[in-house]
C-alpha cells in the first residue's frame, strides 16, 4: 500500500466510512466548489475609495494621485526627489513605453535583479477592506519586481478598487480561466515583530511602498 | 525533565520573565482592537468553525481534490506517514535536482520532523530566512513560540549573538539588527537552488498552497529558487477561495494583532510558460506524522486548528513559563493536546494537566476549539492508562476510601479544621504549610474557623 492509500484508509476508516469512496460524496464536493459560497462579509463604508485610502495609510503605504498614464513619470520622479532616491528603476512592460527620459529617469523595463533599489508595478485590482494591493502573476507581471526593491511603486487604477477579497476573486474567475502561478496580497511595505514585538518596517522586501492612483 | 521541573526553570528566569510580558501588551490587545473592527465578528467566527468542519467531515475527498486540482497545474503532490518519511521525500527532491543550498521560510511541521538536521546530515547548506527562525538557527535554539519563535530573546541577547556569529560590530537598535539580518539573507535568497515553505492552508478548488507572512522572505523563497517545496498537514485543507478568505479574516487578527498580513501568497503550480520568476519545479508533501490519530475520535475538534497561536498568547500558564517549558514543537493549550496525541501521552505525561483550565483559550480560538474540555480528555485517557504520578493516584484512593466512609470522613475533617486554626496566626492565615509549601511560599493560606459544614450544619438545623 502507497503511504497515500494508507493515510487516506486511516481518515475514512476512523471516521466510519467504507474505504471506497461514495459516488455523493464526491457529488457533494464537486457541487460545494461549484457554487463556492461566500461567508459573512463585514460593514466596509459605501465609500470604497476612501476606505482604500484610509486603510492603505495606515499600513504605512504611501498615496499619490495621477490623472492620465503618461502622467506616471512626473509623479514618480517627484517621489524619487522627495526620498532622496537614485533616479532608476526596474518597470513591468506596460510601462516601458512612457517618456521616462524627459523626468530624468533611468527606467528599464527587464526582470529584476538583487540589487535593483525600485521597483514599479501595476496591479490586478485593489481591496478596500484591508487597504490591500492584488497582484497576478505572469509574463508581463512578475512578482519579483514587488519584492526585491527596496521600493515598490504600484500604479492603481480606481476603479479597480472592489471591496473585500471575495470581489477581488470574482474579478479574477470573470476575467481569467485559471488562477495564475502567484497571486499576492500586498499590504504595504514589509515588516517583522521578531525582536521585542517592536514593529520594523523593511524586513526583506520594500521599505517603502507608495501608490499611484490612477484616474 | 518534565514540565514541572521545565516550569521552574523558567519561572526564574529573569530575561525570559521581562520578554514575556510584552507578548500581552502586543499580541492580547492587538486581537482585542482587531476583532472589534469587525461589526458581526460572531458571525465569521461561526462560519470558520464550520469551514474547517466541513474539509475535516470529509477530509480525503478534499485531499484527492486538491490534489487532482494541483496535479493538473504541474505540482508533484507527495504523501508522508511520519516525520522520516518528510525528511526523505525532501532529500530525495533535493537529489534529483542537484541541490546544494536551501533556504527556509517559517514553518512548524519541519519543525516536527528536524527537517534542517535531516538536510544538513545529507551535506545540504540550509538557511531559515524569517528573523525569527535566523536568530535561533545562530543560537541553535527552537522556536518558543509559534508565530513569534524569538519572543523568548531581548534585544541584548539578539545583538550580542550577531555581534558573535557575524563578526560584525556589536549594534544595538532594533532597525539596524534587521538591516544587518536583511544584508547577510539577501544573497543566500539570490544563491539558493531549493525553497522551503510551510504552508496555512492548501485550497482543494485549486489546487494552490497559502501562506500568510510580514517579512517578504516567504515570498522569496516560494519565488525565487528552481524548486520549491511545500510541506504541511493533511488537516490545512480548505475548499475554496471563499472559505479561505472567511479564515483571513480572523487568521491574522488573532495570530499577531493585525487585520490583514503584509503578504499573502497563493500558489499553484511551477512557473508557465513566458514567466520571468518563479520555480521551475513545484513539490507539495501532505504530511500525517499523527494528524489522523485525532481524526474520527473525541479530539478531532483540535484539527480545526489554524495556528494562531491565540490560545497561548491568552494562557496565564503560557505567559508565566514560555514555550521551551512544554518540551516540543507546539506549546501552550494547542501544544498541551497536540504533543501528546503526535508523540505519545507516555512522552509528554505533565501536558494535560499544563494549564488551569480558565477558559481562556477557547474564549480567544477563532475556531472555537473547546481546548479545556480536549485537555479533561486526555486526563482522563491519562487517568485509564495508568500515566498520573503515583502519589497523585495514592492520594484520590485515599480520598476516595475516606469519602466512602462518612462517619470517619467527619473525624477527619474535624481534627483538620482544628489544627488548621492551631496553625493560624493572629490574622486567621498560616504562614507556612507542611506539604503546601508551593502555597505558602508566596502567599498566606487563609485558615478554617475551626468547625466543619457538617458541625454546623447540624448545629443550626437543632436550633
Amino acid at each position: 500500500m502507497s503511504a497515500r492509500a494508507n493515510i487516506l484508509a486511516r481518515i475514512r476508516t476512523a471516521q466510519g466510512r467504507a474505504i471506497t469512496v461514495r459516488t455523493e460524496e464526491r457529488d457533494a464536493v464537486a457541487q460545494y466548489i461549484a457554487a463556492h459560497p461566500q461567508g459573512p462579509r463585514p460593514q466596509v463604508d459605501a465609500d470604497i475609495e476612501a476606505r482604500f485610502r484610509d486603510r492603505a495609510l495606515s499600513l504605512a503605504t504611501t498615496m499619490d494621485e495621477v490623472k492620465t498614464v503618461a502622467d506616471i513619470p512626473a509623479a514618480v520622479a517627484r517621489y524619487l526627489r522627495e526620498q532622496n532616491l537614485a533616479p532608476a528603476a526596474v518597470c513591468w512592460p506596460e510601462f516601458a513605453g512612457l517618456d521616462w527620459a524627459a523626468q530624468g529617469l533611468k527606467v528599464e523595463a527587464r526582470a529584476v535583479r538583487g540589487d535593483d533599489l525600485v521597483g514599479i508595478t501595476g496591479a490586478f485590482c485593489a481591496i478596500a477592506e484591508t487597504g490591500t494591493l492584488m497582484m497576478c502573476s505572469g509574463p508581463d507581471t512578475p512578482p519579483a519586481t514587488s519584492l526585491l526593491p527596496e521600493t515598490h511603486i504600484a500604479v492603481v487604477a480606481r476603479r479597480r478598487i472592489v471591496t473585500g477579497m471575495e470581489d477581488g476573486w470574482t474579478l479574477l474567475r470573470r476575467e481569467r480561466d485559471a488562477l495564475p502561478r502567484a497571486v499576492n496580497f500586498i499590504s504595504g511595505p514589509s515588516r517583522t515583530a521578531d525582536i521585542e514585538q517592536t514593529v520594523t518596517l523593511g524586513a526583506h522586501g520594500p521599505y517603502r511602498v507608495h501608490l499611484l492612483l490612477l484616474s | 525533565m518534565h514540565f514541572k521541573a521545565r516550569a521552574g526553570a523558567k519561572l526564574a528566569d529573569v530575561r525570559l520573565q521581562s520578554a514575556l510580558k510584552k507578548l500581552q501588551g502586543n499580541f492580547v490587545k492587538g486581537r482585542a482592537d482587531r476583532v472589534a473592527e469587525l461589526d458581526n465578528f460572531p458571525d465569521i467566527r461561526d462560519a470558520a468553525a464550520a469551514i474547517r468542519d466541513r474539509a475535516l467531515a470529509n477530509l480525503d475527498v478534499w485531499l484527492d481534490t486538491f490534489e487532482q486540482n494541483a496535479t493538473a497545474r504541474g505540482t508533484v503532490v507527495h504523501w508522508a506517514e511520519t516525520h522520516d518519511d518528510v525528511n526523505r521525500i525532501v532529500r530525495e527532491i533535493a537529489a534529483q535536482h542537484g541541490v546544494r543550498k536551501v533556504i527556509k521560510s517559517k514553518s512548524m511541521v519541519t519543525e516536527e520532523c528536524a527537517l534542517n538536521d535531516a538536510l544538513e546530515s545529507a551535506g545540504l547548506e540550509v538557511v531559515e530566512t524569517d528573523l525569527g527562525e535566523y536568530i535561533l538557527q545562530l543560537a541553535k535554539e527552537p522556536p518558543s513560540h509559534i508565530v513569534a519563535p524569538v519572543v523568548h530573546k531581548t534585544r541584548d541577547e539578539v545583538s550580542d549573538l550577531f555581534a558573535e556569529k557575524h563578526h560584525a560590530p556589536r549594534l544595538t537598535d532594533i532597525p539596524a539588527l534587521c538591516r544587518e539580518a536583511r544584508e547577510k539573507l539577501r544573497p543566500h535568497f539570490l544563491s539558493a537552488d531549493m525553497g522551503v515553505s510551510g504552508a496555512n492552508f492548501i485550497i482543494a478548488e485549486t489546487g494552490s498552497t497559502l501562506i500568510v507572512t510580514n517579512e517578504g522572505n516567504g515570498r522569496m523563497v516560494t519565488t525565487l529558487p528552481k524548486v520549491h517545496v511545500a510541506i504541511t498537514g493533511i488537516e490545512k485543507v480548505v475548499p475554496t477561495l471563499e472559505d479561505v478568505t472567511t479564515l483571513l479574516r480572523l487568521l491574522p487578527r488573532h495570530g499577531t494583532g493585525q487585520s490583514i498580513t503584509n503578504y499573502i501568497s497563493v500558489t499553484t503550480g511551477p512557473r508557465r510558460a513566458g514567466d520571468l520568476d518563479g520555480p521551475e519545479h513545484f513539490h507539495v508533501i501532505l504530511v500525517d506524522a499523527g494528524r489522523t490519530k485525532l481524526i474520527g475520535g473525541d479530539l478531532q475538534e483540535m484539527l480545526r486548528c489554524i495556528r494562531c497561536g491565540a490560545c497561548m498568547n491568552h494562557c496565564p500558564v503560557y505567559q508565566s513559563v514560555g514555550g521551551h517549558a512544554y518540551g516540543w514543537v507546539y506549546p501552550g493549550p494547542m501544544g498541551a493536546i497536540l504533543t501528546p496525541t503526535y508523540i505519545g501521552l507516555e512522552n509528554a505525561r505533565d501536558l494535560p494537566n499544563a494549564a488551569t483550565l480558565c477558559g481562556q483559550c477557547s474564549v480567544a480560538c477563532p475556531v472555537k476549539i473547546p481546548l479545556p474540555d480536549l485537555l479533561r480528555k486526555l486526563r482522563e485517557r491519562q487517568f485509564e492508562q495508568g500515566l498520573k504520578p503515583w502519589h497523585e493516584v495514592a492520594a484520590l484512593r485515599a480520598w476516595g476510601w475516606l469519602a466512602r466512609h462518612p462517619s470517619l470522613y467527619g473525624v477527619m475533617m474535624r481534627i483538620q479544621a482544628r489544627a488548621l486554626k492551631a496553625m493560624a496566626n493572629r490574622e486567621g492565615m498560616i504562614r507556612s504549610l507542611p506539604f503546601g509549601g508551593g502555597w505558602t511560599d508566596r502567599r498566606d493560606f487563609p485558615a478554617p474557623e475551626g468547625r466543619t459544614f457538617r458541625e454546623l450544619y447540624k448545629a443550626r438545623s437543632k436550633a
